[in-house]
């Protein structure tokens, strides 16, 4: 059962076209930051609720003077909720950039927080975790840098058991991993992967998400392939990823949208995706997929899509591993509920993500291209004539269509008659050679395949759509080709 | 796109497919001037097929300003203070009015106690560690000749002889601070009995240089010469904590302290 996605955002005051319009930007921004293999996000927690009770979340500029009389108070204060409003009100100012700059500046003030950070006052140590939240989520390297010294702090309280604490603390890391290189540089040896390790047997959803957040983060770097990825895959870590995407009353979205796109950036790197598949991978996705399948026709959900995409690339890259073939056999992988879950999910992600359907299509290629018993399943569905309605889409669909048919005479029985003329008449009417090529390849297997397909294409004024082409350079051969296995077969 | 209705039933059913049509390839298929056979194709991460679905990932990440309280298992109310209540570990005599604050307190002061000294820890490793090196007298037998100390670093499994090199071994192979909190050697006072059960109530709660807030967490009881602490360790835990003012470390009170103590010289 899945549980609904958390909480929503925050009412914002602007209106519908202004939401629209930041957002439009933003991605234009994520498009040409991804270009420049620059793609980074932070993530912020903020107890929205903790701030409504604290009247006024206004985020204050403190000056030197201000921010040293809040750690003064914090460390020696003698009242208890006089030290914790000191250090509440100094997280408060951190929100503000001009704080941040004016804190990290001032000396001994990243040691006087750290300090308060591993006391034992445990409600200074959460207000002080605060604090270093807000400075790693900055847009500054010099305020993030400023983090540092807390690292094995930050790592140590990994293995501890108090949720909320160990939650923040994995955001910071979080935020730190994507900073730079140089902080990972720091964080490898101190063990944030072990540590990690350790920390994904919680029982807590609410660390669970932040440490597949933080995980995904490592995962994600530009060194990850040589320096990262190994020491994961040679951890625990992969096992209970794989668990807790498993479908089932316990399958939380936003942790396993986390976990997803770690096991998509393991597995896009192709370090030892040989590994993963030993370890079950190719069933346990295989089997989420049919769940979600199942999820988009029960529920409204926000948010099914972006699990929905690392599924679809993991699965897609792992069956093109030669260590799938020999799994292939055994399960799930030779189950039409996945055609039937695809294209389930393909409907989806028509209505709600159509620029996710290339990668969706992908998998169908995946999955069809060395798979007569994939192929039989598409055609004994009833699928192809929905496969036909995604030609505006993709190229794929072609590819798919010729999957299909140059298994033989069999199959391209099936395929035939139906709506698979006429589509290829209009697709023979593009301008776009790739297109036309795909259309051209599909037409031999048909006309070798399947009597009576040459005299129908001809019947359907097929000659015709083909003499467009006859002067197109990559086409020509094929064109007259064509042409004449129609006219004297 | 319309699917046809027996899909979704099918995909409610058993698992299992038809038996696959047979294969039968003509050597013509494909061939020049043609090409088609079917392949596997993989992207690599930093294709650009993946650049939109990796834009919806990051819009993601970025949209959600993340309510701490929203997730099913911890609904919170915080603007509803419950009565203030005590903690209920003996001797901690810390107040909350809100759930959540007693939970972090209970985790972070009683959680990993050290039934022997009553110092607190962040990690149940790290308590085991504390136990074995401080209140262990095997141990201390055993260090003497071969390697002890275990590397306090999670997954590393180097051993030292001395706190001095693991320390070091700390600072230079896993970049920790040479000052980390959890590994500082504990200053001796005085002609003390290696592994001997140590009473160090009085150190918790009248000592000026009460370990109460700096030196709550040592690990190791190696009797070193105390190691010039860089003045800003001390500077900020100096001050004499009144005895009426307990800071919930989980040392006993009562009729406990009443047992008679090591007074350190």
């Amino acid at each position: 059962m899945w549980s609904r996605q958390r909480g929503g955002l925050k009412p914002l005051r602007c209106g519908v076209e202004q939401l629209r319009c930041r957002r439009r930007e933003r991605e234009a921004a994520l498009r040409k930051a991804r270009r420049e293999q620059q793609l980074v996000s932070k993530r912020l927690l903020r107890d929205e609720a903790l701030e409504e009770a604290e009247e006024g979340c206004v985020a204050m500029i403190f000056g030197e003077a201000e921010i040293q009389q809040f750690l003064r108070l914090a460390q020696r204060g003698t009242e208890e909720k006089e030290r914790e409003g000191a250090l509440v009100s100094l997280r408060r100012g951190l929100q503000c950039p001009e704080t941040q700059q004016t804190f990290i500046r001032l000396e001994g003030s990243i040691r006087t927080l750290v300090g308060l950070l591993t006391s034992n006052q445990a409600l200074l140590q959460l207000e002080a975790a605060r604090c270093l939240h807000e400075l790693s989520h900055s847009e500054q390297s010099a305020v993030v840098e400023a983090c540092l010294p807390a690292t094995s702090y930050l790592l140590t309280y990994l293995s501890g058991h108090s949720s909320d604490f160990i939650e923040l603390c994995l955001y910071t890391l979080g935020n730190l991993i994507v900073e730079s290189e140089a902080v990972r540089r720091q964080l490898l040896p101190q063990g944030i992967v072990p540590a990690l390790a350790a920390c994904i047997q919680s029982p807590h959803l609410t660390v669970l998400e932040a440490l597949g957040y933080a995980l995904s983060q490592l995962l994600q770097a530009k060194e990850a392939p040589e320096k990262i990825i190994p020491s994961v895959l040679g951890s625990t870590l992969p096992q209970h990823m794989l668990q807790l995407l498993q479908p089932g009353p316990k399958l939380n979205l936003g942790v396993a949208v986390e976990f997803a796109w770690c096991l998509h950036y393991i597995i896009c790197s192709q370090v030892n995706n040989a590994l993963l598949i030993t370890q079950g991978a190719l069933s346990t996705l295989g089997l989420l997929l049919l769940d979600l399948a199942g999820a988009v026709q029960r529920t409204e959900d926000a948010g099914l899509e972006l699990l929905a995409c690392p599924v679809l690339r993991c699965l897609s890259n792992l069956l093109t591993e030669a260590a799938a073939e020999a799994v292939g056999g055994q399960l799930q992988l030779r189950d039409e509920r996945v055609v039937a879950a695809l294209f389930i999910l393909l409907q989806f992600l028509l209505q709600k993500q159509p620029s996710l359907l290339p990668e969706g299509l992908w998998l169908l290629n995946n999955l069809t291209a060395n798979s007569p018993s994939f192929c039989t399943s598409l055609l004994s569905l009833d699928l192809i004539e929905p496969l036909l309605h995604l030609l505006s889409v993709s190229n794929v669909v072609l590819t798919v269509l010729c999957n299909v048919a140059e298994k033989g005479p069999a199959y391209c029985q099936r395929l035939w008659p139906g709506p698979l003329l006429s589509s290829l008449l209009d697709t023979l009417a593009f301008s776009d050679t790739e297109v036309v090529g795909q259309s051209l390849e599909l037409l031999q297997l048909l006309f070798l395949y399947q009597p009576g397909a040459a005299q129908a294409f001809l019947q359907q004024s097929g000659l015709q759509a083909l003499q467009r082409h006859e002067e197109v350079a990559q086409l020509q051969d094929r064109v007259h080709a064509l042409q004449q296995t129609a006219l004297h077969g | 796109m319309q699917l046809p209705p027996a899909l979704h039933a099918r995909l409610a059913g058993a698992p299992g497919s038809a038996e696959p049509l047979p294969v039968e390839r003509d050597p013509a298929a494909g061939t020049t001037p043609f090409s088609f056979a079917p392949r596997l194709v993989r992207f690599p991460r930093e294709h650009d097929f993946f650049e939109d679905g990796d834009v919806q990932r990051h819009l993601y990440l970025q949209d959600v300003l993340t309510q701490v309280g929203g997730a099913p298992e911890r609904p919170r109310r915080p603007s509803a203070r419950v009565p203030e209540f005590t903690c209920q570990v003996a001797g901690c005599c810390q107040v909350f009015d809100a759930l959540e604050d007693y939970e972090h307190h209970y985790h972070a002061l009683h959680r990993n106690v050290c039934s022997f000294c009553k110092r607190a820890f962040p990690s149940g490793h790290l308590l085991d560690t504390h136990i074995l090196e401080w209140h262990d007298s095997l141990f201390q037998i055993l260090a003497e000749r071969q390697d002890m100390y275990q590397c306090l670093v999670e997954g590393c499994t180097e051993k030292f002889r001395t706190s001095r090199d693991r320390k070091e071994h700390l600072v230079m192979r896993h970049l920790y601070p040479a000052d980390f909190r959890f590994d500082k050697p504990r200053r001796s006072r005085g002609p003390a009995v290696p592994g001997a059960a140590e009473q160090v109530l009085a150190e918790a709660l009248g000592d000026d240089r009460a370990p109460s807030e700096g030196d709550a967490m040592e690990v190791c009881s190696e009797h070193v010469e105390p190691s010039p602490e860089p003045a800003g360790e001390r500077r900020a835990y100096s001050h004499r904590i009144p005895s009426t003012i307990c800071f919930g470390q989980g040392a006993s009170r009562g009729f406990k302290s009443a047992k008679k103590r090591n007074k350190h010289q």
